[in-house]
């Protein structure tokens, strides 16, 4: 038993599964909404990490600025994801509007390399890294950010949901969309603020891992690792993809730690969660907190 | 999907035979027929280059045929199809070293080898409602990439699988004119048994459940084992695609068969036209021949304006990847019947000439 190895995995698992369960809430918050399963989530992380890059190390705009104007911009894109190619394809069979969200990802992922080129690019310092001795332990600042930026969205769409007026819209569209429509709510603008809000809580995630571990298309895998945690929590709860996101995060890290000190298969670290993902559709399908589907005739 | 046939006037059906028969007249048969007969002649006509492609074109149709099945006519999605296309390949390059099994036989055991595999995958999301098998089919993606990397004993690791020439009977085919036989062979084959397959209750019952699947199983169809095995069909086309490629390109390895693959080969099929058989040709000849045009276009812009702006040598695959991407949403925004439903439209419209309104 490597203990502090161990803790030292437990930790990163931990950073990196509130982040996962960050990008998790935004898929499901698109997908209650709206119904679509996005299959460019990944990419939307990867969107918001590029152009905040291009500000701040092409440009050489201050952080401060930089990064608000990030979070505009995506709000921005998210609306004209929705309105441009999306809101044509309401009415049209699902399976139809999951290959646009397929077709959308490889457009950005293609594209941001046609831009930005293949090579990962160091993000520019926004905080001076420092490790901080915590009960014993080494921990990079970074990592305690990235945690505190995670919670910190987390708690705001919590709020955002059970007290807002507009996460108040946001639920009942996703409950019924008719009887939200009669009520007047503008369903219409609510699906373009889901997609708003999730590319812009993306993007935050986004940036986060770039400052970690630098900008490169790798980054689209967190879009990927989304499928599991939020299987795991249930497609259609937001806390569930929490808590989906931190469990695989953990797994994944403990699935290395067995890894290096018994097994040396290599490589299990990336896929574990995909196991975990056909065993949750085995045993339990709908997840920890999904709703079980059932239809009246 | 598939929009209203377009049967011309006075063209009654009486029997359900009449109306299940695969060519509405004697002409639309006798050019099939004809159709056929030419692409026989085709390896004397064509020089290498485009053999090959003919070849890959013949190769991805089977592959977009089984997915076809599955997202055409069942209404699933699945992002794993190249990883199964790939485990087809590898396994009937084991079959045909390892065991004294020829080629011949060896293509469609490893169809139905994959079709196995697809099943350990696709039963625990048949069960379930929606949209389960494209996730759990990405997560399949991902495990059989993996395995193929691992598994040195199967896939050779790290370095590229052999796999023998194509044998039959002793007789051993050699060459692209050869081989282009044997993909013909197989593609009429897989097509004609699709076709007829539409036209039995299976093949209807598949397409009860994508078009209601509530009605459907009040009907008395089994939504689980169909589901089942349409999947399992759309793996056991992909494996036999994949062997056919395995023995055509004689190495197998799992570079360029990741998650873009799979997307591809939903490309072609929504290009062609989701639910449409012959669409499924004519979307994988438009996604074969959509690179080779694309080069030849950037061969033909060099030095001008628009290389020196988008500089195309050098983003030539990144430019692809992106007109692929747009094609795939082009299409599903505006003609999602894809090509299948404008050849009908052409068809109808010389049909009636000059009184096409």
């Amino acid at each position: 038993m490597n203990t502090a190895f161990l803790i030292q995995l437990l930790v990163n698992g931990l950073v990196v599964g509130t982040l996962y369960g960050v990008v998790a809430m935004s898929f499901v918050l698109i997908y209650k909404a709206t119904q679509v399963v996005n299959f460019a989530q990944g990419e939307l992380l990867l969107v918001g990490a590029w152009v905040c890059w291009a500000l701040l190390a092409k440009y050489q705009v201050p952080f401060w600025i930089g990064m608000p104007m990030t979070l505009v911009f995506m709000f921005v894109f998210g609306i004209a994801i929705q309105v441009l190619i999306l809101r044509p394809m309401i009415g049209e069979p699902i399976i139809s509007v999951i290959m646009v969200t397929i077709g959308l990802s490889t457009v950005f992922q293609a594209a941001l390399k046609w831009m930005f080129g293949v090579n990962p690019q160091p993000f520019p310092r926004v905080f001076e890294s420092q490790s901080v001795n915590l009960l014993g332990l080494q921990i990079q600042t970074v990592y305690i950010m990235s945690l505190v930026v995670s919670v910190a969205m987390m708690i705001g769409m919590a709020w955002f949901f059970r007290a807002s007026k507009y996460g108040l819209a946001m639920r009942a569209t996703a409950f019924n969309q008719q009887v939200a429509q009669s009520l007047g709510i503008s369903v219409k603008s609510v699906f373009a603020m889901a997609w708003a809000i999730s590319a812009t809580v993306s993007a935050v995630a986004g940036v986060v891992v770039a400052v970690v571990n630098g900008v490169s298309s790798g980054l689209a895998a967190y879009g990927i690792k989304v499928f599991p945690a939020a299987i795991l929590g249930g497609l259609d709860s937001v806390g569930g993809a929490v808590l989906g996101g931190i469990i695989i995060g953990l797994l994944e890290n403990i699935a290395q730690y067995v890894d290096s000190q018994y097994l040396h298969w290599g490589n299990l670290y990336e896929i574990a969660p995909f196991y975990v993902l056909i065993i949750v559709l085995m045993i339990k399908p709908y997840g920890l907190f999904g709703t079980h589907d059932i239809e009246r005739i | 999907m598939a929009g209203p046939a377009l049967i011309p006037a006075g063209d009654f059906r009486t029997t359900y035979a009449a109306d299940t028969t695969i060519f509405p007249t004697k002409t639309s048969r006798n050019f099939a027929i004809a159709g056929v007969l030419l692409l026989c002649l085709a390896p004397q006509f064509f020089g290498g280059y485009w053999l090959s492609i003919l070849i890959q074109i013949g190769i991805f149709s089977i592959a977009a045929l089984g997915l076809n099945i599955l997202v055409g006519f069942t209404g699933q999605i699945s992002i794993g199809h190249a990883a199964f296309f790939l485990l087809g390949a590898f396994t009937s390059a084991y079959i045909s070293n390892n065991a004294p099994i020829p080629v011949f036989f060896a293509i469609p055991l490893a169809g139905i080898v994959t079709a196995l595999v697809g099943l350990v995958f696709g039963i625990p999301a048949a069960r379930l409602k929606g949209l389960y098998l494209v996730i759990a089919t990405l997560a399949a993606q991902y495990i059989l990439l993996d395995f193929f990397s691992r598994a040195e004993w199967f896939s050779g690791g790290s370095v590229p699988a052999s796999a023998e020439p194509f044998s039959i009977f002793g007789y051993t085919l050699r060459g692209d004119k050869q081989y282009f036989y044997v993909v013909l062979a197989y593609v009429l084959a897989s097509y004609i048994l699709v076709t007829n397959l539409m036209r039995t209750r299976d093949g209807r019952a598949l397409v009860a459940i994508r078009d209601h699947y509530l009605s459907a199983e009040i009907m008395g169809i089994n939504l689980t084992k169909y589901r089942t095995l349409s999947f399992a069909l759309a793996a056991f086309f992909a494996g036999i695609a994949g062997a056919l490629y395995a023995h055509y390109q004689q190495v197998v390895s799992q570079e360029g068969f990741g998650i873009e693959r799979s997307i591809l080969f939903l490309a072609m099929i929504i290009i062609g036209g989701t639910g449409s058989i012959m669409g499924t040709l004519m979307g994988t000849a438009f996604v074969v021949l959509l690179p080779e045009s694309m080069e030849w276009l950037s061969l033909h812009l060099k030095g001008g304006a628009i290389d020196h702006a988008l500089s195309l040598n050098t983003n030539i695959t990144f430019l692809r990847e992106i007109a692929i991407g747009l094609i795939i949403i082009a299409f599903l925004m505006f003609e999602p019947d894809g090509l299948a439903h404008r050849w009908r439209q052409i068809k109808a419209y010389w049909k009636l000439y000059p009184f096409s309104h």
